[in-house]
């Protein structure tokens, strides 16, 4: 008995965010689902609580099969989900919060109510006061809210989404032993996170979900490293990596540190040279985003020196550094790359060099059907943006780049795509780095790490802790000080 | 493709034509009468006969300022404002173009000029102070556009009972008229009809269209309005552009003003603006920013704002029938054409995933 869901299918246009999954969550146990940010976990979660519904699949509870239309339907069929921020009404009072979402016609018995949220309260050990304005508490103890609403509600399969974050360490025990003590009733917990030690503290199996499929499931405890191994990938190329001469430094950071203290104890001090590849590894979050928006001027320091090409372009603005021959691909690539509703035409003009007022349509469309060609977008020059995969998106990004460029500065610039059009992107990157553009980009892909990088930062809670050179590292030792273990060679349980 | 086209334009056509009838039949009388006194009463009937020549140039004069209107929405929408302060805009190029048209003296063509380029400036530097505070203040567009609007209200009102009150009485009502040489020159000597105006209304309308057909600057400013951050990352000066953009719409709003002022009311009043900001918004979103759409959908309108007087004189239904006939289509159009495109989305997504398996 338990829950099980069989060969879910959600896709979003051409995205496969779960592409047949298959999962098991036995009654009374705590299970973690593990997996980078677009993964598919959310997603996954999101069809378990009703508010998407699958293309295909089946979710069967205890045995039998239940349909799932709305939200509604989850929680009456004893699925609740706590989100990662707790769905509240601030306004209103503790207890109103509590019967807002009850069933039935309207009439509502406060008394009974407020009896049987203090009930509740006390098994847990929450102390919750009713007549408190929801305002007034914090967040764990909003958390605390939503799961005895839940429990009141009927729910035997509790999900947490990422419930850790904005919550103290106290409160976080406090969670986890409720969680603890809910299992033992019989409750199945699903909990999802992408942070490794949490998942072993608590649960006593794990999934591990990326790019859309489930990768791997086990018995806790298992080494850090294989759970980083899984949800990054396991490196199984020899690598066979071309000497490459660099030239000067094309990207320096001297001495830099953040407002908050972040990115490193010390001052962070790293060079990129003219044709050398950078990789960011780390767990999403882990403050490669700081990283990069420094290095693309969108972000100033709070001490130290951002130098272009041997210029000091600290203090300038994002344009400045744009000038300077700096160029950002985030990871959304149609929320922060392209732009829906243009054509493909348009991009070109927009990314284009022209300076004249008229657009020449004609000479501009040309010029579209040249680089669609050149760089095998499939699509024409009339394709408005969102119409076209993430493979092709990405290559229209890096046939918008200019043609020449001090430092190309990526996030995941392959994530999501099909094997071929991932080899397509990184031929392109490598032609760039021969003609001595810096290359700095982030992955949660250890194979993609070790297969291209010259030089690997590896970050862990806003920090870089750790500067290795690809030639002589490995996945093990990459692997650790991902999951946060200064020397990497470190093996046993995470713990628990 | 074009038979689903024909049945998108069906829906936002046959849910208009179904609440308005119902609207009229509510009101207590057959659907036809009123809408032939409204025609009647803004183009004549049969339309454009003779003897109806003020009617017509009164409809053209309150097209105009609709027009003008509209074609600065379209700018500011596309850069994803929604710029509620039109009225506002023009309203101060309403008292910029009375400015002049009181204070100084030159030839009539100078001083027809110089209204029509000080309706501009008034308008555009309060269109480019709803950008600054977005921009630079973080005030939502939409509350620092109203804001303004009150204060150019307010500041009307003030101008009326006060610096520029009439000579002799006390009035609200409005200034003395402005001398005939600051007067749009009309066609006709009884006529309101100013074939300058029309003529700048139509080449604003060009002016738009020609922007986003064929211009980088328009292009950007889609791109801002589409995406802002994509955009900025692209190197697009976004603020700029946002700025840019309440700076054209709040000129041509500002023209509109000065048509409002010296060819319409020949005087300030304090609802100089008629309202036609507002009424410009709804144009637009009917129109949905397709610049040569306005021309006929604000014709309609004008005709139904100058036709309506004659409803309780003939029909004894009030006029303000003509206003609620205005927010009804409206509202049902914008109900039928979001329903099209549901529903054009709905079988979109529907053969997605048919091709996609």
């Amino acid at each position: 008995m338990g829950l099980e869901l069989r060969d879910i299918h959600k896709h979003f246009g051409p995205v496969r965010a779960n592409d047949g999954i298959t999962l098991t969550v036995e009654t009374g146990t705590l299970h973690g689902l593990l997996g980078e940010n677009g993964a598919g976990k959310s997603t996954l979660m999101k069809v378990l609580s009703g508010f998407h519904s699958a293309d295909s699949g089946e979710i069967v509870l205890d045995g039998r099969s239940i349909k799932l239309a709305s939200p509604d339907d989850a929680i009456a069929a004893g699925i609740g989900m706590l989100h990662q921020d707790p769905l509240v009404f601030l306004p209103f009072t503790v207890i109103d919060n509590f019967v807002l979402g009850s069933p039935g016609d309207g009439r509502l018995d406060r008394g009974r109510a407020v009896a049987e949220l203090q009930g509740l309260s006390e098994r847990y050990g929450f102390n919750l006061d009713p007549g408190a304005p929801v305002r007034t508490l914090t967040v764990g103890e909003r958390q605390q809210l939503e799961i005895v609403r839940l429990l009141w509600l009927g729910a035997r399969v509790l999900i947490l989404d990422e419930p850790t974050t904005g919550i103290s360490a106290d409160q976080r025990a406090k969670l986890f032993e409720t969680l603890r003590a809910l299992a033992e009733e019989g409750m199945s917990v699903i909990f999802v996170s992408h942070k490794l030690e949490e998942v072993g503290d608590l649960c006593q199996r794990v999934t591990v979900m990326r790019q859309g499929k489930v990768i791997g499931e086990a018995e806790l405890p298992v080494p850090a490293e294989r759970l980083v191994q899984m949800m990054f990938g396991q490196s199984v190329v020899a690598q066979d990596r071309t000497e490459v001469q660099f030239g000067e430094p094309r990207l320096a950071l001297e001495g830099v540190r953040t407002a908050t203290g972040l990115l490193s104890e010390e001052p962070l001090s790293v060079d990129a040279m003219a044709g050398e590849v950078v990789g960011l590894a780390g767990m999403e979050g882990s403050g490669q985003d700081t990283f990069l928006r420094i290095c693309a001027g969108m972000r100033a320091p709070r001490e130290g020196k951002v130098r272009i090409a041997g210029e000091d372009v600290t203090g300038r603005h994002y344009r400045g550094f744009l000038t300077a021959g700096v160029k950002y691909l985030p990871a959304g690539r149609l929320e922060e790359g392209l732009i829906e509703g243009l054509t493909i035409t348009e991009h070109f003009i927009l990314a284009g060099e022209g300076r004249q007022f008229f657009i020449n349509w004609d000479s501009a469309r040309q010029r579209a059907d040249e680089q669609i060609e050149h760089f095998t977008i499939k699509g024409t020059q009339s394709s408005p943006a969102e119409s076209l995969s993430g493979g092709n998106q990405q290559r229209l990004l890096l046939a918008m780049l200019p043609p020449e460029l001090e430092v190309l500065l990526m996030e995941h610039p392959t994530r999501g795509l099909d094997i071929e059009s991932a080899d397509w992107v990184w031929e392109q990157l490598l032609t760039r780095r021969k003609q001595g553009t810096a290359i700095i980009f982030a992955s949660a892909d250890l194979d993609e790490l070790l297969r291209y990088s010259d030089k690997i930062l590896v970050f862990f809670a806003g920090r870089v802790i750790g500067v290795l050179d690809a030639a002589t590292t490995n996945g093990d030792e990459i692997g650790g000080l991902i999951g946060g273990r200064r020397t990497g060679a470190a093996a046993g349980g995470t713990g628990s | 493709m074009s038979l689903s086209r024909l049945r998108n334009a069906a829906i936002p056509v046959g849910v208009v034509l179904v609440s308005t009838v119902g609207l009229l039949i509510l009101a207590g009388t057959n659907p036809w009468d009123p809408l032939r006194l409204i025609v009647e009463g803004s183009v004549g009937w049969p339309p454009f006969e003779d003897g109806t020549a003020n009617k017509v140039g009164d409809t053209f004069m309150v097209w105009v300022p609709i027009v003008l209107a509209s074609a600065g929405l379209i700018v500011t929408f596309s850069a994803g404002m929604w710029n509620i302060g039109i009225e506002g805009q023009i309203i101060m190029g309403a008292i910029a173009a009375s400015f002049v048209a009181r204070e100084v003296s030159a030839s009539r063509p100078v001083l027809v000029l110089l209204t029509i380029l000080a309706g501009a400036v008034g308008g555009l530097l309060w269109g480019l102070l709803v950008g600054v505070l977005r921009t630079a203040g973080g005030v939502n567009e939409i509350f620092g556009g109203l804001g303004l609007d009150f204060v150019a209200v307010s500041l009307t009102t003030y101008l009326i009972i006060d610096p520029w009150r009439r000579s002799g009485v006390a009035s609200t009502s409005g200034t003395d008229p402005f001398p005939t040489d600051a007067l749009l020159p009309t066609l006709g000597a009884t006529s309101r009809l100013s074939p300058l105006m029309i003529v700048i209304a139509l080449l604003a309308v060009v002016g738009v269209w020609l922007l986003f057909r064929g211009t980088l600057y328009g292009l950007r400013l889609k791109a801002v309005g589409r995406n802002r951050t994509s955009s900025f990352l692209m190197g697009i000066p976004t603020n700029r552009y946002l700025l840019g953009s309440f700076m054209i719409c709040g000129a041509l709003a500002g023209i509109a003003g000065t048509s409002q002022a010296t060819g319409f009311h020949f005087r300030l009043i304090p609802a100089i603006s008629g309202n036609y900001g507002f009424l410009a918004i709804l144009v637009v979103l009917l129109a949905r920013s397709r610049a040569f759409w306005i021309v006929p959908i604000s014709f309609f309108f004008a005709m139904i704002a100058v036709g309506s007087s004659q409803l309780d004189l003939r029909l004894d239904l009030s006029s303000t029938l003509g206003g609620v006939l205005q927010g009804v289509l409206v509202l049902s159009a914008m109900f039928g054409l979001g329903w099209g495109a549901y529903r054009a989305r709905a079988r979109a997504v529907a053969s997605m995933s048919e091709d996609g398996g």
